[in-house]
């Protein structure tokens, strides 16, 4: 089944002390290489059929309105993985 | 003078904030999340907590619940609404106040008896209080620091929308030390800080005179069932 994919980041301006915590322990991991680590979220809406242009249109609504808050985050990317879609990626 | 409280999966503070609302003087009426239902009150406050667990962001999820969609109604028409922590968080994602609320800028969930500023007496909710009146209320969050695009904070600034002010220490890292704000009608407020912790001598913060006296967050309630009493 067709799977949608909606990523969402905090806003590169704000800081993300979560991205900051874990770029920590990678120092204290001796893992040098590393200039900054930032964290965000990975959505997956499961799809019951074909993904057309009408869904991936609703999506990128909800993701604006509902699985992202624009004062403090940005939707990053929203694409189709599995089997049956009609449409390509798509940002 | 009838105000509601609404409890949500995961509220912490609503019985706290009925509370402090009997102890001000009004009724206090459990509201339900699930439900369309305002009950005919007068007020409503949204009390703080971990709402859905936070799931998605905070608040969001509430801000969704049926009930908000009455709320949302009722502070469009004018209806006094105060949101606390989680609360505030809810009226920031169903669009009632500006701005948003992230995770403390030192990553860490904070609680201490915090100093603020009043900087708005003319709100439903503060008008009981003297302008610039530093008072000390409870804070407790994870999630508090207050953001804001540049248009915006220069908006609540210049349209004196700053309801309180954080003192001392800024615990959270919200920009310009703001701990609380309001929409332009002024009846809908939200603030991190927790006046409900702090309404009864011997629960409260400390204060020079006593241990566990501090009461300033009383007002808060005064200041609405007042404010609604004049106006009825």
């Amino acid at each position: 089944m067709p799977t949608i994919v909606v990523e969402v980041m905090p806003k590169a301006e704000l800081l993300d002390p979560q991205g900051k915590a874990v770029a920590g322990v990678l120092g204290r991991l001796g893992k040098t290489g590393f200039t900054s680590v930032r964290l965000g979220k990975r959505f997956e809406l499961t799809v019951d059929g074909p993904v057309d242009e009408a869904m991936l249109a609703e999506v990128r609504e909800l993701a604006d309105s509902v699985l992202s808050n624009a004062v403090i985050e940005d939707v990053v990317g929203i694409h189709v993985v599995g089997a049956d879609s009609t449409v390509g990626a798509s940002a | 003078m009838r105000i509601g409280v609404v409890t949500f999966p995961g509220s912490l503070d609503d019985r706290d904030a009925q509370r402090a609302i009997r102890i001000a003087g009004a009724e206090a009426v459990a509201l339900w999340h699930g439900e369309h239902d305002l009950r005919g009150v007068d007020a409503i406050v949204l009390p703080g907590g971990f709402s859905y667990g936070d799931y998605l962001r905070a608040g969001a999820i509430a801000s969704l619940s049926p009930i908000m969609a009455e709320v949302i109604d009722a502070a469009n028409s004018g209806m006094p609404v105060l949101g606390i922590c989680n609360g505030f968080q809810m009226l920031t994602e169903a669009h009632l106040l500006e701005g948003g609320l992230t995770r403390n800028d030192h990553g860490s969930f904070i609680c201490r008896d915090q100093q603020l500023r009043v900087e708005n007496t003319d709100t439903v909710w503060t008008s009981g209080f003297t302008a610039g009146q530093e008072i000390t209320i409870p804070l407790k969050n994870g999630e508090g620091g207050f953001i804001a695009s540049t248009e915006t904070l220069a908006a609540l600034e210049g349209e004196g929308r700053v309801v309180v002010r954080y003192v001392g220490l800024n615990p959270n890292g919200s920009l310009n030390d703001i701990a609380g704000i309001s929409n332009a009608r002024g009846n809908v407020v939200g603030l991190m800080p927790h006046p409900e912790h702090a309404v009864e001598p011997g629960f409260g913060p400390d204060t020079a005179s006593a241990m566990r006296s501090g009461t300033d967050g009383l007002t808060f309630f005064t200041s609405a069932i007042e404010r609604m009493l004049a106006t009825a």
